[in-house]
This record gives structure tokens, sequence and C-alpha cells, in this order.
């Protein structure tokens, strides 16, 4: 059992859960995550360690409520347990001083792209972070954001903040804008990192295929073990198979297949919508 | 007539083998729960009276761990239920396991003199029987509890087991019981390996499982699960922890697939993911418990060892109306257990022989075909089994929703990747001196599937007990 010791609402939908585990927060880096189950009857669903505090040994991880489980788990208090908690799982980032970086982060994905952003910032890059959601009250850690980044902007979907517009778009501004301004027109950009949901990581693809800057994105599949026992996470990156809890989750964005990334994400949709159909029934949610 | 038997040691054999009461077929296709419901009292007493007690008896060579099967079955003639017991536990600790899972046809069974002229006596079943049978009188009250409920106390050095299959388990075990504190580090939240994750219900039910890791940690076994040593702890990190040794029972996890298209497509399983998703998370108590899987009328499974049949009867189980089973080689070739052949059959399984898939097919990123083609065989390969070559022109196509890949299974590489100087087989498998098991890294075994590539729970189980004993020597001579 992991216990949980401090909860934040970051908006509505959106948890902070502190969660005692020394041994993962001892050993954590950014980019990783976990595998948590709630209870007994729980599945296995993965989450990226959005923060570690190697002296108070917690990890802290950010979700949005969506499904069954993820309502469960915000559900959950300060002082309550979860039943089983995994990690770290996954490779690390690669951090070190690349000169200038973009960091994306769409939805909940500002969470995991905020400790890697921090790390990249420690190392001495210089960093442009562009974050977005779909309105300003759904923006999640501006500030933390802010504190780690030379230039920060932000955008959201309806205009209510910032950009109006997804973060590619502002992103292909961005980039436009700095290779007009340079003669040799040559990007400065040597790296995009991008997190957040499968189309938003694809349209960055897009954005930066021209212009040839590696790109990282961060894969979000279906997982049970997150251990390479299972192969539920499998995607394609080059035209092979990977698996995204052992091989990844970080790829090079210009090489992922997001088609076969979005069709697999889709397999238990309905499946998640009898489940969480029950669950409400039960517990006399409003359907 | 086979040397060495008297012709009154051959004239005995006049009753049959006693068959094993199971569930009727059309009934148990749609239920989770065991398949073969065991021996009665009689049916044991029976059985065993069909021995001939060999004066050299072959099938005790025939087990990978030399049960004492000629006086474990004498014992139980004489009622002696307990002792019989006593006596298989003198070799294997886990006897209600293996009695339900070991391929008896091809170890001791195979040896036994009867097989020449009729049906061997019923090794496995026997041993079964007088594993549940004390378990039974546990439960009843008939029987004190073999072991103490209070855990006992190990005072010995640190030993960590990495892996809870059957080959951790066993050696942990057997390291307490030298009075070593040995920890279990299990990366599932859930012990047991393979008898857990793997395995069926209705073949293997997890409440015995249950009791047999009760019984290890009974023994003084510390098992910590949710720990995947590799990324949460390395073998250096147990080392500066205290563990004088280590053992490494990671098992055969990595699920191969077949590298042909449209393997990635939904609805396309490899069989670990499968049978986890049934039997560890319970998917098919869907949605009482929140595990997914996608329940296929039309299913196809490609392989032909315990795995493939082990998901062919499970696709079966969770409603399919057509399963077929697609092998490459015939029956004959089959590595899969006898019993659940026959068993596969019975259920209505579709056996598709001598084809082999060459793609998937799909609409709308969902599986909807499988394209095949004919085999004939040709001349034995490495393994002696004859090579199958495929017959030109001869592909045909089967509608399905669910594909369900069990090829096969190679070494997890999680573990071994966090130690760049451990010395691996091509394959990826661990290097470890039979026997002992020791690998070229002072301090660290290594047994089971991780060492042999994917084999058997009673083979796992001897890597563990041998490696124990090599274990001891080691901490108490410093000798590597
Ligand atoms: C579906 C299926 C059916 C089978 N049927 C039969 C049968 O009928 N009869 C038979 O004799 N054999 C059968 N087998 C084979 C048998 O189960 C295996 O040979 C046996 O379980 C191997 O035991 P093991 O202890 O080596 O490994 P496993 O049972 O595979 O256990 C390994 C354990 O190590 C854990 N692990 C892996 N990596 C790490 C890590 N880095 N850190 C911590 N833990 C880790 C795994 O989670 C797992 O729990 C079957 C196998 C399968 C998959
Ligand atoms: S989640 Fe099972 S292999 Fe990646």
């Amino acid at each position: 059992m992991y216990k949980i010791i401090k909860k934040e609402k970051l908006t509505e939908d959106i948890d902070r859960f502190y969660i005692k585990a020394p041994l993962i927060a001892e050993k954590a880096k950014p980019g990783q995550f976990a595998v948590i189950r709630i209870n007994e009857e729980g599945e296995r669903i993965p989450l990226t360690i959005a923060d570690y505090d190697r002296k108070n040994g917690t990890i802290s991880l950010v979700s949005m409520r969506v499904g069954k489980t993820t309502t469960l788990l915000s559900g959950l208090k300060q002082g309550d347990s979860i039943q089983d908690v995994v990690g770290p799982l996954g490779n690390a980032s690669e951090i070190k001083n690349f000169g200038k970086v973009i960091c994306i982060g769409g939805g909940v994905g500002i969470a995991p792209v905020f400790p890697i952003t921090r790390e990249l910032k420690r190392a001495g890059n210089y960093i442009i972070s562009i974050i977005g959601a779909r309105s300003k009250n759904l923006l999640i850690l501006k500030e933390e954001m802010e504190n780690v980044s030379d230039e920060l902007y932000i955008c959201s979907d309806d205009g209510s903040t910032g950009y109006h517009g997804f973060v590619s778009g502002f992103l292909k501004e961005y980039l436009d804008k700095d290779l007009s301004g340079n003669k040799d027109k040559e990007t400065s950009i040597a790296r995009v990192i991008a997190i957040g949901p499968a189309q938003m990581m694809a349209a960055v693809a897009e954005v930066t295929r021209s212009s040839c800057i590696k790109t990282i994105v961060s894969l979000n599949s279906v997982m049970v073990d997150g251990t390479g026992m299972c192969g539920a996470c499998r995607v394609e990156v080059n035209g092979k198979t990977k698996f995204v809890c052992v091989d990844g989750p970080e790829f090079d964005a210009h090489q992922v297949n997001f088609n076969l990334l979005l069709s697999r994400q889709k397999i238990y949709c309905d499946d998640e919508g009898v489940c969480f159909d029950l669950y409400k029934h039960k517990c006399r949610l409003p359907q | 007539m086979a040397k060495g038997i008297s012709k009154k040691e051959l004239k005995k054999e006049k009753i049959p083998r006693v068959a094993m009461p199971e569930q009727d077929p059309e009934k148990r296709s749609g239920n989770f729960n065991e398949v073969t419901l065991g021996y009665t009292e009689e049916d044991a007493l029976r059985e065993a009276s069909r021995c001939i007690q060999c004066k050299n008896p072959k099938c005790i060579k025939g087990c990978p761990v030399e049960i004492d099967i000629k006086e474990f079955i004498k014992l139980i003639r004489e009622k002696k239920f307990d002792e019989a017991l006593e006596k298989i536990r003198e070799k294997n600790g886990l006897p209600a396991i293996c009695g339900r899972v070991c391929p008896q046809e091809d170890q001791c069974e195979k040896e036994c003199i009867l097989g020449i002229k009729d049906d061997p006596v019923a090794i496995g079943r026997l041993e079964r029987y007088v594993a549940d049978r004390e378990m039974r009188h546990i439960a009843e009250g008939i029987k004190k509890c073999a072991w103490s409920k209070v855990t006992k106390k190990c005072t010995k050095e640190k030993v960590a087991v990495i892996g809870s299959g059957p080959a951790g388990l066993v050696c942990a075990a057997e390291l307490a019981k030298m009075g070593y504190r040995a920890t279990i580090f299990e990366a599932l939240h859930k012990p047991g390996g393979v008898l857990v994750y793997g395995i069926p219900e209705f073949r293997l039910p997890k409440e015995i499982v249950l009791k047999e890791i009760e019984y290890v940690k009974s023994l003084g076994v510390k098992i910590e699960v949710n720990m995947v040593i590799g990324k949460i702890l390395t073998i250096d990190d147990l080392f500066k922890n205290g563990f004088k040794a280590i053992f490494v029972s990671t098992g055969a996890g990595l699920p191969y697939f077949m590298g042909i298209p449209g393997e990635n497509l939904n609805g396309v399983y490899s069989a670990n993911e499968y049978l986890t998703r049934s039997n560890l998370m319970k998917a098919y108590k869907f949605p009482e418990c929140d595990t997914p899987i996608v329940k296929g009328l039309r299913v196809a499974v490609i392989g032909g060892g315990n795995v493939a049949l082990d998901s062919a009867r499970t696709a079966k189980r969770l409603g399919a109306e057509k399963v077929y089973l697609i092998y490459r080689r015939s029956e004959e070739e089959m590595p899969a257990r006898d019993e659940e052949i026959e068993h596969a059959r019975e259920e209505g399984i579709e056996f598709q022989l001598l084809a082999n898939p060459v793609e998937i097919a799909g609409r709308n990123g969902w599986v909807n075909k499988i394209r095949c083609i004919r085999m004939k065989l040709g001349e034995p390969d490495d393994s002696g089994r004859r090579r199958p070559v495929p017959i030109e022109g001869s592909e045909f196509e089967i509608e399905i929703d669910v594909a369900v890949m069990a090829i096969g299974q190679g070494p997890n590489p999680l573990l071994a990747s966090s130690v760049p100087d451990l010395n691996l087989t091509r394959w990826g498998n661990i290097k470890a001196e039979a026997v002992t098991g020791k690998t070229n890294i002072r301090g660290v075994f290594a047994g089971g599937d991780i060492v042999t590539g994917a084999a058997t729970v009673i083979l796992a189980m001897g890597a563990g007990k041998s490696a124990a004993a090599a274990i001891d020597e080691y901490i108490r001579t410093g000798i590597w």
C-alpha cells in the first residue's frame, strides 16, 4: 500500500498526488513512469512520474479524470492509500546541454514535461516552453513552468488565454519567425520535446519534420505490466515494432507511426464505457 | 516382451487406467472452474494397485527431480496417504501444482513399464490426489496444517531471489529451511510467476498456488511485490544492501511475434497479454473487475504448446463461438501436454494443423482475417522434429475477430541489461553452470526459464532447489 501524503486540485478534473514511495523517489528520473493499481479489482494503468522528492521519499503523479480508474483515483483523499505503485519504469529522458530547446506540454502532458524542462534548464539549456490547454481554467503548472523557462508561451484552444489555437500552430509561427530572423536560414533550435495527447504530438512532429529539428515525444500507449512482458504497449517506430514501456516511452517523433498509436489507444474505449457506466450506476453518480 | 520383467509382473496389468473425473466439456467451456476434478480415494487406490512395483523402477529416472515414485505409490496402496505425500515432498515441494501441470507423458509415465503394452500408471494423478487430500483435510479441520502458522525466524545471511515463479519460490523455500533470510523480489503485484499470470484457473486453480506461497512464507521467506529489479534496485544495490548471494529466476517473459504484416492491429494479442489480462487481472470477470479484454466471436490462436492451448481454451470460455488453433507442424509434434490437446478437442477447438500464418489483415485498424499457408513436413531440424515447409500456392483465409500469438517467449532483457557484465547466450538467456546455477558474476546464481528458455515448472523447481544448495555452500565456504 502506498499512502497519499498530499493531494492538490490543479483544475476541476486534474489532481496532483504526492505519494510515499521512498525507493521509487530515490531512483526516479525525468521521463520515467509508474504503473498503479488502485484496488484488488483494479486495472493497471501507467502514469508519468511528474516529480520526485528524494529527501521526503515521495513521488508525485498527476491524473486527469477520464475513465473509471482515474475517477476512482480522483476520489481518493490525503491519507488514503493506493494498492500498488510500481516504478520507476521506462528509460529516463536524455538530459544534457543541447543549446536551445523547445519544451511543449499539452493538457495533462504539461505535468511530465515539467521535470524534464527543469533538468534541461539545470543542464544549461536555453528553454522555450510552450504549454497549452483547451481553456484557461484547464491550464496546469503555469508557474512551475515559468520558473524553469527562459521564454514561456501559453496557448488555449478557445482563446481564453494566450495564443488562440493549438501548441503546434504556435510552434509553427515561432519557428517561421526564428527562421526569417536568421540569415543562414538555419534553425537555432537544437531539439523539441513534446508531451501531450497523441494528436498534439503528431501535429508537432509534422511542424518540425521539414526543418529536421530533432523532436522527442513520450508515447502514452495502453499498458499492462510495464516491464516488457505483454506487448500491449507496442507501437511502430521507424517501421519496427517497439514496446513503449521498455524501449521508450520517449521516441524520435519523426519515426513514430501516430496513426497506429491513435488506433491502438482506442482498443478498449467501448469497454471503458461499459465499466464506467456500471460503476456510476452502482455509485449512483450522475450518468 | 521387455527385458527383465517376469511374466507374473505383466499378467498383473488387468485393471485399466482409472479415468480422471472431469467437468462435462460443454458445461466447462462456459466456465473457468477446474476441468479435472481429481481422483476419489477409491480411484486412487485402484490406480495405485496397477503399479507392478518394478525391481528397477524406470519411472524415477524419468522424473526430473527423481521423486521416489515406486515408494509413494506403495504407500498409497497401504492407505498411508500422508506418508506418501511426505515421500513426494522429499524431492518436490509443489506436488499439487506438479500433479496438475507436469508433462508426465514425456517424463515418469513415459518410462513406466506398463506403458509398453498398456496405459502407464497415472503417476501425476496420484501425486495430485495425495496433495489435494491433505489440503482438503486441513480445510476440513481433520488434519492440522503441516506447517506452522507462525512465521519461522531465519537468522543466517540475507539472500535475494529475483522473480517468484516456481524456480524462485523453491529456491527461497530451501534457503529458508536452511536458516537463511531469503527475500523474493517480484515485478508484478502478485507472486507466483507463470503459475498466476499464465496458466489459467481452469487448469491450475489460483487458490492452490496461493496455499503453496503461504507455505513458502511460513518458512520465513519475505516476498516483496512491485519490485522490478534492474529499475528500482540493481544487482549492485542488492549486494550493497547486505545480500550475500542473489538467485535470478526471472523466467521467459518476453513475448515473440512472427514479424508478419498486421500483427499490431487491434485485436491481435501476445499470449502473454491475453492470459495476463484474463488470469492475473481477471478480465473474465469484466466489468466487475476493471481490466478489459477483446472478446471475439472468432478467435485464432497461433502455436502448439501449452501456452497456445491455454489461450485457445480461454478464448472459448470468454465466449468465442469458433476458436482455431493454427500450428505449423502436425499434432504429433505439438509440445503441449497430451491431456490439454485432448481437452481442447473435446471443448470444440478447431485444429488447423500444418498451417502457418503469412499475414493478418484488418479493417479500420481491427483484425478481420488471417491468411495462412499450408505446410508439409520435411527433413528433421536441429530439434529433431521434422521441419515444416510451405506448400506453394496453398494460401487460405480465415475470418477472425481476435488473434493470439503463442509462438514462444524469450528471456526478458530488463534485468540483464542493467548488469552489463553478465554473460548471456546468443538468445539472451543467462549463462549458468548446470546444477549450481553459478553465473560469471561472483555471488550471482540463475535458474529456471531465464537460463533454459521456456521449459517446465518441474525443471524450474529443480533448478531452484539445486541452486539453493550451491548458494549455501558458497556462503559457508566463500569459494566461488
Ligand atoms: C501459459 C503457460 C502455460 C504453461 N503450462 C505449463 C505446463 O502445463 N506444465 C509445465 O511444466 N510448464 C508449463 N509452462 C512453463 C512453466 O510455467 C515455466 O517453465 C515455469 O513457470 C518457469 O519458472 P520460472 O520460475 O523460471 O519463471 P516464471 O514462472 O516465468 O517466473 C518469473 C517471475 O519473475 C518475475 N520477474 C521477471 N523479471 C523480473 C525483474 N526484473 N524483477 C523482478 N521480478 C521479475 C516475473 O514477473 C515472474 O513472476 C507454461 C507456461 C506458460 C506461459
Ligand atoms: S506494458 Fe506490457 S510489454 Fe509494455
